[in-house]
């Protein structure tokens, strides 16, 4: 057991720089607060998940059933969106069509970011053949744009059937496996500069294994890049849900999904650009406000 | 030379990989070709007859071999639907993407550069936390919705200077496809512009922090002279590597503007072959898409070691 | 004196007056130059010396107009050749610094524009004056002849990242004095890199100074370096100058207790461990933008007194020329000693079984096709409470021996043993004792501890791997190992973010001695910490050593650290041991050519009146080592064909003390008694 010396000289203070792991903590949550780009991305993303678990109790009108009269009302006060084809209410659609992006997009990002995670970790901590052998797995895929892979996928997996059959499950999964090689390049990248640090060094010469060093030693040092990767990911599970709503590959008519309503009115833009633009809007702000929080996000935690 | 052909190799393995999972996805899940073709009414000796007839009775593997022998020979297959080599449409669906992506990136790129150089130049500043956001904000819209609005405002409903379809043009003169292909390629740039830009930036603002920016400066060089051979030389060689993946994303979006303009390209081809389950078509269309990326990133990479000194040489004594 | 000479001598290359320079924090400006002042004559070199945080690259930035954007100039003047530089702008400014002055600073490589080749950007300086293409070509060449590039021409067709460092820097010093500017400016720059080329780029620079007249502000935190290079010198502390003089005066005769500590920490004339103990500074530097209305020195101050806090000391004039801004200058030199002067005596057995034995340990590295020789067959021996130092230059293979020998690399072959027992060469398969009883401590205390973790869990960790102590004990036992390396207790609860340099490391070596290793490895383990934080830690090395027998393998670049620290030396060159023995015995005469050159390139404190003994050219690379006597090629004692063709063996040359060279020992001791070659 090391022996106390006698001890010679004062021990030195503490520097004053000394804080507490809660303030830091609390510090940087303080600062992603303020920032007013996570305010605005804040509030409107509440906005729409209150209007998703609201469902049709938050609509003023029937979003799913129409009449067949006024068909393409303009914009006025009973209607501030006007009505579309069908005699429906756009407003009442855009509101409750946040419903059908909000379920597939969080879970679906949670499975790529995890599984990603995951993969990234292990990329990068072992190096060597396994990080060649998925390295050229995660470039073959990442060669596909991301919709036509996922179009690829789901026509495959609804093959049987007549037309294309894709349930929320099946878009949580295939967006989920499509953006795992993303985020395990991201995560990768960032083992790989905590690798080569010295803590490293020393818990193996603590005969430490390496599930131990990865989780318990590396995977704290890198939560900051996939907290970031996760907001960033989630902006994009958004697009992704809309954009396969928009060529078919979604909820089916008559639901008010934002990219279907987008797509069934489109060709008849010209006469009524309400029934188009709205939903169109809609996207557009959840996305942005997602991003906006990441963005934030990304840069208190860069500091 | 060696780092060029160590590119090529590994890109062609990514490929071959590729192949393989895309083949998989297209021939191995659908299950029972036969059925899909003949419908679900047909007897069971029809869709055996055709399933031997078009070898899919084989092992995976020769089916795998002997399709990639032809594949690699340029011959896809023929269609499900009409028997028509799958050839046929796609390249000429292929050339017509490759117009709309190029003009996509003639409008993108030169502003979006300049943009990201300005806001690093500036960096803090009111100039700068526009251009970031707005990059950021445009980058995450899909590019179908960019689009939609761009056609509601600037089209046929309003103004009506673009026109909300892009047809065939097969015959029609160069400034007349500019003309009806200037939205869709606008809503493509818009989105790229996020990336690029904010890559311009990212690269200049360490270029500018540099400590050979700070060599140049105190040399007593112009503050232009020092930008244009120092700061940007260096800053800008990662954003060269950012557009090339973003060929990627490009085509992505593609699919969708394609479907909205009602352009034939090959994202509508995509599209359509999936719809009516045509999987010869989807798969050329799908490892298509997958050269043109790997053409377009092994060509940044070439560019960058062109560049970069540091990747072409190694140090002498 | 004639009135055109005193014209002549009136305007300084270099006048700052009262110089106050600030940063914006967080909104607020923080005060980082605190109202200095210095004047430089022409053909004069002052010396700018202090540690890290006092303002003296700060000080440079501003001469050049080249302050970071939060950073402005609050108070004062600053005039280069009579020149007001502060109101300098656009135009002016630019051919302010084309003509007037140029700046070195440390990281040569980095310094250049990676994408362009070396002639284009040494061109870039003559075409600015209005040089042709042709002939800017051959200023160029002719710029490289005289920083003693040998062949200019293939050097211009280069790219940066295509030379060595000391190369390097030679480039951006052509390029510094290729517009012969009255002030020359040079931060650390040779920081960094190998004791040898130091040596060499600093002959260099002093002799460029008499080429060109031109003046020298050399900024350095390297007492040694300083003492070689300059006439007067200036102590920066907090941002004011608290003491300045002539180098003599300064170094031998210092008048203010902060140049007193800071000397006092500082191993000099051979001091060793068992003959003296370094002193230390006690407290911490003053952060930036602190409220200090009376003395900067103050809260570290052994001498301080109530005038102290409340009245700021003027300049108060010493000796010729000589300044201190102490209160009690008069008495300073009294400056009672913070650490007492106990050194610790380690009893040393040399008889038995040796604690460690590495027996012609080798390890060759393969890397696109070539084989890399890191370490070619050392053999060595260390007994318990022995510390061996290890002495060489990049591509040495200091590093490679510490971490074959730890298993963190495995070697290829020979072997290792620890209390007579053979240890596998992979760490993965050595048994828990065997790892706890080989620990290291690294150099970067930041890289080395995990930011996510509090010390208290590095340390109940480690203590619950190597020694299997959990639970209340490890708590205790924790506790116990904070006291050791004289830390509060609050430092359990602390993340690394929290604590300074010294703090830092001083957990890592508690940490490294959790499992009561029987070996601790340093590797540079001060090299990272100012000089007054060095000299605690240390004294704690020593201090562990002596309660707990541990024996130590001590890397560093700095020789005087090391003869401070080991008992026994090893110099290595190119993998290769040259030398092994007592510290005495290595470090004087006779010793191997290489251990004389380099002995004779670090500069030090005293500034013995060795002529230095030039090593011509480059170290060579590993991947093609030379034939025969690896050290051949720049070896000042050459013998002829037989260090060509054939390796000398190790041999014992007197008791204990080993060689690798051909020349006999009676011949080199005859050779280096007199002039050295």
């Amino acid at each position: 057991m090391p022996q106390l010396p006698v001890v010679v000289e004062g021990a030195p203070p503490l520097s004053p720089a000394l804080d507490s792991p809660h303030r830091i903590r609390r510090e940087t949550l303080r600062q992603i607060v303020r920032s007013p780009t996570f305010i605005v991305g804040a509030i409107v993303t509440l906005f729409w998940i209150v209007c998703a678990v609201g469902g049709t109790h938050v609509a003023p009108y029937d979003p799913i059933n129409g009449s067949f009269a006024p068909s393409y009302a303009h914009p006025a006060w009973a209607h501030p969106f006007g009505m579309d084809r069908v005699g429906r209410d756009v407003f009442s659609r855009v509101l409750v069509g946040s419903r059908s992006v909000l379920e597939v997009a969080p879970a679906a990002t949670l499975l790529g970011v995890g599984l990603g995670s995951f993969i990234g970790l292990v990329m990068g901590f072992f190096g060597g053949w396994v990080d060649n052998v998925i390295g050229r797995i995660v470039d073959a895929v990442l060669a596909v744009p991301f919709i036509v892979l996922a179009i690829l996928v789901l026509t495959a997996l609804s093959a049987g059937a007549e037309g294309i059959s894709v349930s929320s499950l099946k878009l949580i999964l295939v967006i989920g496996i499509a953006f795992t090689p993303i985020v395990a390049r991201t995560v990768r990248s960032a083992v790989l500069a905590e690798r080569d640090l010295d803590y490293v060094q020393a818990a193996r010469l603590r005969g430490e294994h390496a599930p131990y060093i990865m989780l318990a030693e590396i995977l704290p040092n890198v939560m900051g890049p996939i907290i970031v990767e996760a907001t960033v990911r989630l902006g994009y599970a958004v697009f992704a849900v809309a954009t396969l709503a928009f060529v078919g590959y979604g909820p089916q008519p008559p639901s008010p999904d934002w990219g279907l309503q987008i797509a069934d009115q489109y060709a008849d833009v010209t006469l009524a650009w309400w029934a188009v633009v709205f939903p169109a809007i809609a996207i557009a702000s959840l996305v942005v406000a997602i991003n906006l929080i990441a963005d934030t996000v990304q840069q208190v935690l860069d500091q | 030379m060696r780092y060029v052909a160590q590119r090529i190799a590994l890109g062609l393995i990514s490929l071959l990989l590729l192949s393989m999972m895309v083949y998989a996805a297209a021939q191995v899940l659908p299950g029972n070709p036969g059925r899909i073709v003949l419908g679900r009414e047909a007897p069971p000796s029809a869709v055996a007859q055709y399933n031997h007839k078009l070898g899919f009775d084989r092992p995976l593997p020769v089916r795998y071999a002997t399709w990639l022998g032809h594949a690699v020979r340029g011959d896809f297959g023929a269609n499900y639907t009409d028997g028509r080599p799958v050839t046929d449409d796609l390249v000429p669906a292929l050339k017509r993407s490759l117009f709309l992506a190029l003009f996509a990136f003639v409008l993108c790129i030169p502003i979006s550069i300049l943009a990201g150089v300005i806001a690093a130049l500036r960096r803090g500043k009111p100039a700068d936390r526009a251009i970031t956001i707005t990059g950021l904000s445009l980058a995450v819209i899909p590019e179908f919705v960019l689009g939609a609005i761009l056609v509601t405002i600037l089209g046929p409903a309003a103004l009506n200077v673009f026109p909300g379809i892009a047809g065939t043009l097969v015959d029609a003169s160069f400034w007349t496809k500019l003309d009806s292909l200037f939205l869709p390629a606008l809503a493509l740039a818009l989105v790229l512009f996020g990336y690029i830009a904010r890559m311009a930036r990212a690269g200049t603002m360490e270029a500018l922090d540099a400590d050979f920016t700070r060599t140049a400066m105190l040399k007593g060089l112009r503050r232009r002279d020092v930008l244009a051979r120092h700061v940007l030389r260096n800053g800008l060689l990662p954003t060269i590597a950012v557009i090339s993946t973003q060929v990627g994303y490009l085509f992505g979006g593609i699919v969708a503007i394609e479907k909205l303009f009602g352009y034939p390209g090959i994202g509508f081809l995509t599209l359509t072959s999936a719809q009516i389950k045509n999987f010869p078509m989807l798969l050329a269309c799908v490892l298509v898409l997958g050269i043109v990326y790997f053409v377009a990133t092994l060509t940044g990479d070439l560019l960058i070691a062109a560049l970069n000194p540091r990747v072409r040489l190694a140090r002498q004594d | 004196m004639s009135a055109l000479a005193s014209a002549e001598q009136a305007t300084a290359a270099l006048a700052l007056r009262d110089l106050e320079i600030a940063y914006r924090v967080r909104g607020r400006d923080r005060a980082v130059v605190r109202g200095i002042g210095i004047e430089i004559g022409k053909r004069q070199s002052y010396g700018l010396v202090g540690e890290s945080g006092c303002g003296k690259s700060t000080v440079a930035l501003a001469i050049v107009g080249y302050l970071p954007r939060n950073g402005r100039v609050t108070g004062g003047s600053i005039e280069v050749g009579g020149r007001n530089v502060l109101a300098l702008r656009g135009e002016a400014l630019r051919r302010y610094r084309r003509d007037d002055v140029s700046m070195v600073y440390q990281n040569p490589g980095s310094a250049m524009n990676p994408s362009l080749r070396i002639g284009r950007q040494l061109a870039e300086v003559f075409r600015l004056r209005g040089a042709s293409r042709t002939e800017a070509r051959e200023r160029s060449a002719a710029a490289l002849r005289e920083v003693h590039i040998a062949d200019p021409d293939s050097v211009l067709r280069r790219y940066p990242h295509q030379l060595s460092g000391g190369m390097q820097q030679r480039v951006v010093i052509a390029m510094a004095l290729a517009t012969n500017p009255g002030l020359l400016i040079l931060d650390e720059p040779t920081t960094g890199l190998d004791a040898t080329v130091e040596a060499e780029v600093l002959e260099l620079i002093g002799e460029l100074q008499q080429r060109h007249s031109t003046s020298v502000l050399f900024i350095s935190h390297n007492l040694g370096v300083i003492r070689k290079m300059c006439e007067r010198v200036g102590v920066l502390y907090a941002g004011e100058l608290v003491e300045e003089g002539p180098t003599e005066a300064i170094l031998n005769d210092p008048r203010h207790p902060y140049t007193i500590g800071l000397l006092r920490c500082i191993p000099r004339g051979g001091l060793r461990k068992d003959r003296g103990r370094l002193d230390t500074i006690p407290g911490f530097l003053p952060p930036i933008g602190a409220d200090l209305p009376g003395c900067v020195y103050v809260h570290r101050c052994a001498l301080a007194e109530q005038i102290c806090h409340d009245e700021k000391p003027p300049d108060y004039d010493v000796g010729r020329e000589h300044s201190s801004r102490c209160h009690f200058h008069a008495r300073a030199q009294e400056l009672p000693r913070a650490t007492a002067d106990a050194p610790v005596v380690t009893a040393i057995e040399r008889g038995g079984e040796p604690l460690l034995q590495l027996d012609d340990l080798t390890k060759t590295f393969r890397q696109e096709g070539h084989d890399i020789k890191a370490l070619g067959g050392v053999s060595a021996v260390l007994w318990p409470g022995e510390t061996l130092g290890l002495v060489g230059e990049s591509g040495s293979g200091k590093t490679t021996l510490a971490r074959t020998l730890l298993g963190i690399v495995e070697s290829t072959a020979g072997s290792v043993k620890v209390d007579g027992r053979l240890l596998p060469a992979r760490l993965r398969d050595r048994t828990a004792s065997d790892v706890a009883a080989l620990q290291i401590v690294f150099q970067n205390p930041d890289s080395a501890l995990n930011r996510r973790h509090t010390v208290r869990r590095m340390l109940k960790r480690t203590l619950a791997k190597l020694a299997d102590v959990n639970g209340k004990a490890a708590d205790e036992r924790a506790q116990d190992l904070v006291d050791a390396v004289r830390l509060p207790e609050r430092a359990l609860s602390a993340r690394p973010m929290g604590l300074s340099g010294g703090q830092k490391q001083r957990v890592a070596i508690a940490r490294a001695f959790a499992g009561e290793p029987r070996l601790v490895v340093c590797d540079e383990p001060t090299s990272a910490l100012d000089v007054s934080v060095q000299a605690a830690i240390l004294n704690l090395l020593v201090d562990l050593q002596g309660t707990n027998r541990t024996s130590y393998v001590f890397i560093s670049h700095d020789l005087g650290v090391v003869r401070y620290l080991s008992d026994r030396i090893a110099v290595l060159y190119l993998g290769r041991l040259m030398e092994l023995g007592p510290a005495e015995s290595v470090f004087d005469p006779p010793h191997h050519p290489y251990t004389e050159a380099l002995l004779s390139a670090v500069p030090t404190i005293e500034g013995e009146q060795r002529t230095r003994i030039a090593l011509q050219g480059e170290i060579p690379s590993a991947a093609n080592p030379p034939s025969g006597c690896v050290f051949h090629t720049r070896c000042p004692r050459f013998l002829g064909e037989i260090c060509v063709t054939q390796e000398p063996p190790l041999q014992e040359v007197e008791p204990e003390h080993a060689m690798r060279c051909h020349i006999p020992v009676d011949e080199l001791r005859r050779l280096q008694a007199a002039e050295p070659a």
